[in-house]
């Protein structure tokens, strides 16, 4: 038995008939070849998973598809346009923000999510905005550098985050 | 073309902008065409007898290719998992381990059966309805009562539950003994840690029927040695068989083995004739994916009464697990290493490696060498404490100060200047302010504390001369450098960067090397198919052994170019200058070749009489020592005694791992290795039920790892002192964070309880544990 759903990711409407039981990190991945997202613990604990839906914050392991019917997902893969790096990727790269780089999409989604609501963090409201984030390899100290700086950026470059994260979304390219 | 120094500069990664845009190819997203899921079903006992496997329902269960189980696999995989002898040549007992069991598991998460369908969800929908018989045995759980004549048996074919009994004697000990003023005495535990790379395992294989060729991708730091052993036992021979490892998302040491998967994934494949992908969900990998440490030392000091160290006698034991690991010996190297960056009359050390039911230890971030820094920086502190002495000068008196030094078991110490590294951590943390402020806060009924960590560690796997031991291996590392006929230039290593920035460095090395620009090379490893063999990446030897390798190609593609330049002046060999690149007849630098000239020319007709074609060479590196990081990490907490939480306020660390490439790079690999040894002195620990073998931690709910709010700032400096032992003058610092820093916490919150009359706590420091401990002492 399967169910139809309809969403638009990054930008491009898609249709397809799934499972009730799918995830949508699963349907990312999978259904959609969007691997940039990824599952790195069956707990909710991670956050490698982490996408925008509708602008919001996600952990995609934690949704069915179904659920995201009709919404708008942004995935890392939708964040820099037109071959132009977001700040936040560009300062995660300047700072040496990750290593292996297993949990940075997930990161960098979290921190698009964070600079969205909080422009110009402290250090302890970074940490508060990304605890649902694990990362093995730096010891954050690099994260918490790049997501200050990308603050910066932001903010220098009176850059409107929202717009660039799911403002391109609101209007469906053709396939 | 502006070649400046490359080596040291701080260069943004070139492995970053797919890793960023999630452009990344990590293992689950390596997909083939008409490929099948494998799903494991493991043991949920300890300890038990397989009476029956039924498979018949899974069997009937919807897009299910196979239900295969030992019986099925025992005709493709011919023979067990690979033990090796790493510190430990002369084990008791080296019990075989076929990757999935017949008739008896000893450890809950052991294969039993696997699953292959159609997509995952339908292979873990049939692996729930394979029905498995099982008659529950005793488990063996504590390495102590395993010991004991008589325990019951952690798997029923064996003598005993004794892996190795091995001595180490390091000097006279009696002797030294017999000179004390005090004499000291401590068990220090080394808990066993998830090592816990953010990527879970996983491999896909495709085994060509009717052709015996496989591909097998899989997220391993060593793809050669996996070749070597999955192909061994499958019977397909490296020519035929080609391991690829793309992007790998974190090691640690977990996964530079051949694991049962890799064995059963590729027969399956082999069995089905299809593609066959398994991936590790997380609480498999807290389960089935090797552990570190796991160990307990007793440790006994003689010193003198002004701090002079004089003999350091210990026994550890080590909890193997159910079977060796294929390094578990390695771990013995904490022996070796328990005089840390000091003097001593004599070491008297013994190893015991001990079976349990639980799963194997291996490997982890240092490897023998954080549990050796613990023991010893402990056991200072203790002397210290005892004689009324100032930690740091306990150290500074017994510091090894002439280099090349030969220790107690005969290893050299390259280079080294403890003092210095010391000196500046205690300037960099302003150790004597420090200090009044916490006689200032003791006033006040606050507990602050400072940790010293000075270490040295042993890196750089390693010299064939001190490697051949273990079954006459040699880890060396390989090269191969090809310049191209416009001068891009390729370079093919048998290492493996899992998060390490290879890409990146030894492009930087090659660059200056060869006086090419930095954008024109490209460094390839992870893919049998393409690279020379290699040992792999651990053990911080991708710099120090595999750089080599790769400095030896390129100058054996100098050399050529040197020859191609003299036929192309018409000048002799000897009047060619080489110079960022540039080749000229001494004298007339005006009229240079860039090497890419040459190496088109290379290409071309009119060589010089009798040379071949094309400018490449293959090198293959056997060093001539281990190489000896070393350096000075001191820790600041406060402990809450109403809670027993504690903060760290400051962390200062002064590390030297030589000269180095990137400095950013290095920086990144201290933060990380520092976190991890942080996060075992604080807060991890992998709990097993005693009397079950049931895994208490067995999901990341329950196992914790912190998060950034964990985590203090790190404050890094670093002196520079070159390893004389290679031409880099480079050591390693992949695992150095992790060695130093744990002990550095330990002593800390050790300094701070000291009002409370305590003078030891074991890991992990919880606030349970501390606030007992504050308790207790009160009472
Ligand atoms: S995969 Fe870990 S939180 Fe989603
Ligand atoms: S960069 Fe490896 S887990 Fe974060």
């Amino acid at each position: 038995m399967t169910q139809s759903v309809a969403m638009t990711i990054n930008g491009r409407r898609r249709e397809d008939h799934v499972e009730p039981r799918l995830l949508l990190v699963h349907y990312l991945r999978e259904v959609a070849g969007l691997t940039g997202t990824h599952i790195a613990c069956d707990t909710s604990q991670c956050g490698a998973c982490t996408v925008l839906i509708d602008g919001e914050a996600v952990k995609s392991c934690s949704v069915f598809t179904v659920q995201a019917d009709g919404r708008q997902v942004t995935t890392i893969e939708g964040l820099a346009e037109d071959g132009v790096l977001h700040p936040i990727q560009q300062a995660f790269w300047n700072e040496h923000g990750l290593q292996c780089g297993f949990c940075t999409p997930g990161f960098i989604m979290a921190a698009a999510y964070l600079l969205r609501q909080n422009p110009s963090p402290t250090d302890e409201e970074i940490e508060r905005g990304l605890e649902g984030n694990l990362c093995r390899c730096t010891g954050y100290e690099n994260i918490r550098k790049a997501v200050r700086s990308a603050s910066q950026a932001m903010n220098r470059a009176g850059a409107e985050p929202t717009a660039q994260l799911v403002g391109s979304a609101a209007a469906p390219v053709e396939d | 073309m502006a070649v400046t120094s490359m080596i040291g500069a701080r260069i943004q990664r070139r492995e970053d902008p797919k890793l960023i845009t999630g452009h990344g190819n990590f293992i689950d997203d390596v997909n083939l065409v008409n490929m099948a899921h494998m799903s494991v079903v493991r043991s949920p006992h300890a300890h038990a007898r397989i009476r029956s496997i039924d498979t018949s329902a899974a069997m009937a269960s919807k897009g299910v290719v196979a239900v295969l189980t030992a019986a099925d696999f025992k005709p493709v995989i011919g023979g067990p998992l690979p033990v090796t002898n790493s510190f430990v040549a002369d084990k008791k007992q080296v019990p075989e381990q076929f990757p999935i069991a017949a008739d008896e598991v000893a450890y809950a998460g052991e294969p039993v059966a696997v699953v292959v369908a159609d997509d995952r969800y339908l292979a873990d929908d049939a692996a729930q309805l394979v029905v498995v018989d099982y008659e529950p045995l005793p488990a063996v759980m504590d390495i102590e009562k395993a010991m004991e004549p008589g325990s019951p048996l952690v798997k029923s074919d064996r003598p005993d539950n004794i892996g190795w009994d091995a001595a180490f004697p390091g000097g006279d000990i009696d002797a030294a003994f017999a000179e004390a003023d005090v004499v000291l005495k401590q068990r220090i535990g080394q808990q066993r840690v998830f090592p816990t790379a953010m990527e879970t395992r996983g491999c896909v294989a495709d085994y060509i029927p009717y052709d015996n060729r496989c591909t097998l991708w899989t997220s391993t730091q060593v793809p050669h040695f996996i070749r070597l052993f999955v192909g061994g036992a499958l019977g397909v021979p490296e020519s035929q068989f080609r391991v690829v490892s793309h992007d790998v998302g974190g090691g640690f040491g977990a996964k530079l083995r051949p694991y049962p998967e890799e064995y059963l994934a590729t027969a399956a494949s082999k069995l089905t004739e299809r593609p066959v992908k398994w991936i590790e969900d997380r609480t498999e990998s807290l389960q089935a994916t090797t552990q570190g440490r796991g160990q307990i030392f007793d440790v006994e000091v003689a010193a003198k009464r002004d701090g002079t160290l004089l003999g350091l006698k210990f026994t550890q034991l080590l909890d193997i697990g159910a079977y060796h690991g294929v390094f578990s010996a390695f771990q013995v190297v904490a022996c070796l290493l328990g005089g840390g960056c000091y003097t001593w009359k004599a070491i008297n050390a013994r190893s015991i490696g001990v079976f349990t039911n639980r799963m194997s230890t291996d490997p982890y971030r240092g490897a023998g060498r954080p549990e050796a820094t613990h023991l010893v920086e402990r056991i200072v502190d203790l002397v210290a404490l005892e004689l009324g002495m100032e930690p740091a000068e306990v150290r500074r008196k017994n510091f090894i100060t002439s280099f090349p030094h030969t220790n107690n078991f005969g290893l050299v110490y390259d280079s080294g200047e403890y003092a210095k590294s010391l000196d500046r951590a205690m300037a960099n943390i302003d150790y004597p302010a420090l200090r009044k402020r916490q006689e200032e806060l003791r006033a006040q009924g606050r507990y602050t504390g400072i940790g010293f960590s000075t270490y040295v560690e042993i890196c750089g796997l390693g010299p064939s001369s001190a490697t051949a031991p273990a079954a006459g291996i040699a880890l060396v590392e390989s090269s191969m450098v090809r310049v191209h006929p416009t001068g891009s230039v390729t370079v093919s290593v048998g290492t493996h960067s899992h998060g390490q920035g290879h890409e990146t460095t030894f492009a930087q090395i090659v660059a200056d090397t060869l006086g090419v620009p930095y954008d024109s090379v490209e460094i390839r490893h992870g893919d049998t198919g393409d690279t020379p063999f290699g040992y792999g990446t651990y053990g911080s030897r991708s710099l120090a052994v595999g750089g080599m390798a790769i400095m030896a190609s390129c100058h054996k593609v100098v050399e050529k170019a040197k020859k191609l330049a003299a036929h192309a002046f018409e000048a002799s060999e000897e009047d060619i200058v080489v110079d960022q690149g540039r080749y000229f007849v001494r004298g007339n630098p005006s009229e240079a070749k860039a090497l890419a000239e040459l190496a088109f020319a290379s290409y071309g007709a009119g060589l010089p009489e009798g040379m071949e074609h094309g400018l490449e060479a293959v090198s293959y590196f056997d060093p001539p020592n281990f190489v000896w990081p070393f350096g000075c990490h001191i820790c600041a907490v406060e402990v809450d005694p109403e809670t027993g939480g504690v903060s760290i306020d400051r962390y200062v660390a002064v590390d030297d791992c030589g000269n180095v490439i990137n400095p950013m790079v290095v920086d990144g690999q201290l933060h990380g290795g520092i976190a991890q040894g942080i996060s075992q002195a604080l807060f991890e620990e992998v709990l097993y039920d005693d009397e079950t073998g049931q895994m208490l931690t067995g999901t990341m709910l329950d196992y914790f790892i912190p998060t950034m709010a964990e985590m203090p700032h790190f404050e890094l400096d670093r002196t520079v002192t070159p390893s004389p032992t290679n031409e880099l003058g480079v050591k390693g610092i992949g695992e150095a964070g992790t060695i130093a820093s744990s002990i550095a916490v330990i002593n800390a919150i050790t300094d701070a309880l000291t009002p409370f009359g305590i003078k030891h706590v074991e890991m992990p420091a919880r606030p349970d544990r501390l606030w007992s401990m504050i308790k207790e002492a009160r009472a």
